[in-house]
């Protein structure tokens, strides 16, 4: 070897070393990760995940204008539900199973593939999907169908490391994006309806190591576990299946929990089996729980509560307050306190008959429903996983619907065999010869959702818990929301439309027709000046930004 | 067998190889029988060391304990063609004790290779390598670490190595020490850009279409270009990566073929 190239290797590494870090993404960017509104740095698009942009150059006024710039097709025909990262210029986005595709978000050409293949023991109770990533430095984190965590090379796609975070044999699986806090990931597990002990685990973001792990279900110790009788605590479910959010000044991180197990025959399971149906509040840095607020003590309907928590610092009632905005899959909108989980209210969005309301506590005062009468919101929920959106500007917080839909629940009992579905259930639908549950859209021809259910996206105060305006659509909406600063509003459907509403009133401003159900999230950004806003449909991702 | 070894890579230069052997290799003639199957000795004898170690328990060193099974002999019980082998390996043989191994590409390439040529391999002309000093050849003498990384540690100038044991099969490897230029895949080359504006940009290609290149860049950004915006774009055929058939001993070539073997990515 030449030995003048040999002396000036090292030299040149320490030229470039600052250019490499500089493209990094740090733990102060994800920190301030809306202040640099060309990029999308987490799932939700900041730690408060209010999937709010602050771009501008799309507004009410042009909008008309969108034009399709990009398509990218996936290479995989099960349903698409990813919220894809873009950093500097790359966007990263999951396909089913579990790979991952680095794309140029100006032209949506590949520069890379990652490929996970799965332990062929993954068994995911609800579809073989994935939503997204993290990342940190150049490295990004994905959780996968078999309950694995995987640390990947952001610039080359190769994998840098592997663990496995709970056993796939049992039921357990991760489709969730994962939450990175400082250098930890933090992931939940999926797997309630087979009858696993859910948890939330934190990782070292630099070789994978488990930092903590908080149970969903208290221990025989723990407060809390006297809401279980005897052993069905063990598989009491309580799963955490969508990505949290995070309050660095509070140093709280907030999650979701799913249905307790078995689902619908709760007579199996007595008392409030908790913390399922709840949000927990856990130290960053320890997993110790702070506080937890249950929506659905002693849940028969399968309401999990693991939607994404949306934070917003605003005005109640005179004061600034810190609050935690909630559209929960039983129908109630809830303003929490999020820094005590104290209760500040809560009204329904969609029709509910499973309660007549919520006492001082937030806790619901329970109607159930006659054997063979509907339970309105159904099994899907009011609202079901589908990340809703909070705009400061508006002051107002948006969330898809699932409109006058009911189901009528019947429980049976059920034996718990580890690995096998422990749901408990003979639940149908109120509508003779209905799909049920109508969880997937079953092609193009739909002649039914008028009696079945409808759908849309309602506005709702959060100082009053009141709906502001509501958007009707002729099928139950599966899609997240985007808002802007311009007050735009974008979502999808299960129609295959993509449409862009004024934020203030909800009047339609444009659409264009995808073709393919939209159960994924919108996501603005901007590259070389040009803003682009994005949505996975069917199985491609479409990329939208004004005619030039 | 004959092995010489890896030399100095240039630093900075954008080399590549492994792999390229994926549409030509000893697997593709394995696939089926309808033409004769073609081995290699870098596999068999990779293949030998394998059996060496998870086989000989129940087949002995033989090959023939096993009632109705000689491999020496070339006598089997139910396999016909090399993709049975690979089945029988994989799946193993219910009812019996011949339990499924998870073997990658390269070692099933290995195992069948050395089970075809059982009778007239002869260990005794072969040098065994040794992973050890093959991963201090690596990072050492060999500076292929100057280029590569493994599973993330190490430059990104050249494609990461973590996994190349389980992508690539012995022989791939060792014909690309030996000849890289010639075994360089074409999705890794080299390419030159010259802007309109004069801006130079070298790098490693990732992917082509015939508006667009993308590319990783000599500091390791991945940048995307389109071709109407460039005044010169050159695909190289040319790799920095030197031939190692001169510079490393048979037993250092070797050594480092072992290392690379063991690289089977992050579990």
């Amino acid at each position: 070897m030449n030995h003048s190239r040999r002396t000036s290797f090292p030299l040149l590494l320490a030229l470039l070393i600052p250019f490499a870090l500089r493209a990094q993404v740090t733990p102060e960017r994800l920190l301030h990760a809306s202040d640099e509104p060309q990029n999308w740095l987490t799932y939700s698009g900041s730690y408060a995940s209010q999937r709010y942009s602050l771009l501008k150059q799309v507004d009410p006024s042009n909008v008309k204008n969108l034009e399709l710039k990009w398509v990218f097709q996936v290479q995989s025909l099960q349903k698409f539900e990813t919220t894809p990262l873009v950093v500097d210029g790359i966007m990263y986005i999951t396909q089913s199973p579990n790979d991952v595709v680095a794309v140029d978000a100006n032209t949506g050409r590949a520069f890379w593939v990652f490929h996970y293949a799965n332990s062929p023991a993954a068994r995911p109770c609800c579809g073989i999907v994935n939503r997204g990533l993290a990342i940190l430095g150049d490295t990004l984190f994905m959780a996968t169908v078999d309950a694995h965590l995987v640390a990947i090379d952001a610039k080359d796609g190769h994998a840098l490391w592997n663990v496995k975070v709970a056993e796939p044999t049992a039921g357990y699986a991760m489709t969730m994006a994962p939450l990175v806090v400082k250098d930890k990931v933090i992931v939940g597990v999926a797997g309630g309806e087979f009858g696993v002990r859910g948890f939330i685990s934190a990782f070292e973001a630099g070789t994978g190591k488990q930092v903590w792990h908080a149970d969903t279900i208290p221990d025989p110790d723990q407060p809390g576990h006297e809401s279980w009788q005897g052993n069905d605590w063990e598989h009491g479910g309580s799963a955490v299946w969508m990505t949290g959010s995070y309050d660095p000044d509070l140093n709280l991180t907030y999650w979701g929990t799913g249905n307790p197990g078995p689902d619908f025959n709760a007579v199996q399971r007595a008392g409030d089996n908790l913390y399922s149906d709840s949000v927990l509040a856990l130290d960053a840095d320890t997993g110790k729980m702070k506080w937890y607020f249950q929506f659905s003590p002693h849940d028969p309907y399968d309401y999990d509560s693991v939607q994404v928590p949306v934070l917003a610092n605003a005005d109640w009632n005179g004061s600034p307050r810190k609050l935690m905005l909630w559209g929960n899959r039983n129908g109630f909108f809830y303003v929490l306190d999020r820094g005590t989980g104290k209760f500040l209210n809560g009204k329904p969005f969609v029709k509910v008959n499973w309660a007549s309301g919520l006492d001082a506590n937030g806790r619901p005062i329970t109607t159930p429903q006659p054997p063979g009468v509907p339970t309105y919101p159904g099994i899907q929920g009011g609202t079901n996983w589908y990340s809703p959106s909070y705009s400061p500007h508006t002051g107002l917080f948006y969330v898809s619907t699932w409109e006058d839909y009911g189901t009528v629940f019947a429980g049976v009992k059920a034996e718990y065999k580890e690995g096998t579905r422990f749901t408990g259930g003979a639940n149908t639908t109120p509508i003779p010869g209905a799909e049920n549950p109508a969880g997937a859209r079953q092609g193009p021809v739909n002649t039914y959702t008028e009696a079945l259910a409808t759908g849309g996206v309602v506005a709702l105060d959060p100082k009053t818990g009141e709906k502001k305006w509501k958007f009707a659509m002729h099928d139950v909406n599966t899609s997240g929301i985007l808002t802007t600063a311009t007050d735009l509003l974008f979502v999808g459907g299960r129609e295959g439309y993509f449409q862009a509403l004024d934020a203030r009133t909800g009047a339609l401003l444009w659409k264009q027709n995808l073709g393919g159900e939209i159960i994924a999230g919108p996501i603005s950004f901007q590259v070389d000046g040009k803003q682009y806003i994005t949505i996975a449909s069917g199985n491609s991702l479409f990329a939208f930004a004004l005619r030039e | 067998m004959k092995i010489r070894c890896l030399s100095l890579v240039k630093p900075f230069l954008f080399a590549i190889v492994f792999g390229i052997f994926a549409l030509h290799g000893p697997a593709a003639f394995a696939q089926g029988q309808d033409r004769a199957p073609e081995y290699f000795q870098s596999d068999i004898q990779y293949g030998a060391q394998i059996f060496a170690n998870q086989c000989t328990a129940c087949h002995g060193t033989s090959g023939d304990l096993i009632p109705g099974v000689n491999f020496r002999a070339g006598q089997f019980k139910r396999v016909v063609s090399d993709n049975d082998l690979r089945a029988t390996i994989t799946n193993g043989v219910p009812g019996t004790a011949m339990q499924p191994f998870a073997f990658g590409a390269s070692e099933l390439t290995g195992i069948v290779s050395y089970l075809r040529n059982f009778s007239s391999f002869d260990a005794r002309g072969s040098v065994i390598g040794n992973t050890a000093r093959g991963q201090a050849l690596f990072a050492g003498a060999g500076n292929c670490a100057s280029c590569h990384a493994v599973n993330g540690k190490g430059p990104r100038v050249a494609p990461d190595l973590g996994d190349i044991g389980a992508l690539r099969t012995a022989e791939l490897l060792h014909r690309t020490l030996l000849d890289p230029a010639g075994m360089m895949l074409p999705a890794n080359r080299p390419v030159r850009a010259v802007t309109k504006d004069g801006k130079v940009i070298n790098g490693r290609r990732l992917n082509e279409d015939t508006y667009t290149v993308q590319l990783i860049d000599e500091q390791e950004r991945l940048v995307s270009l389109t071709k109407a915006d460039l005044r010169e774009f050159t695909v190289l055929k040319t790799t920095p990566m030197p031939s190692y058939k001169d510079k490393f001993s048979a037993q250092e070539l070797a050594d480092l073929e072992a290392y690379l073997l063991s690289l089977k990515g992050v579990k």
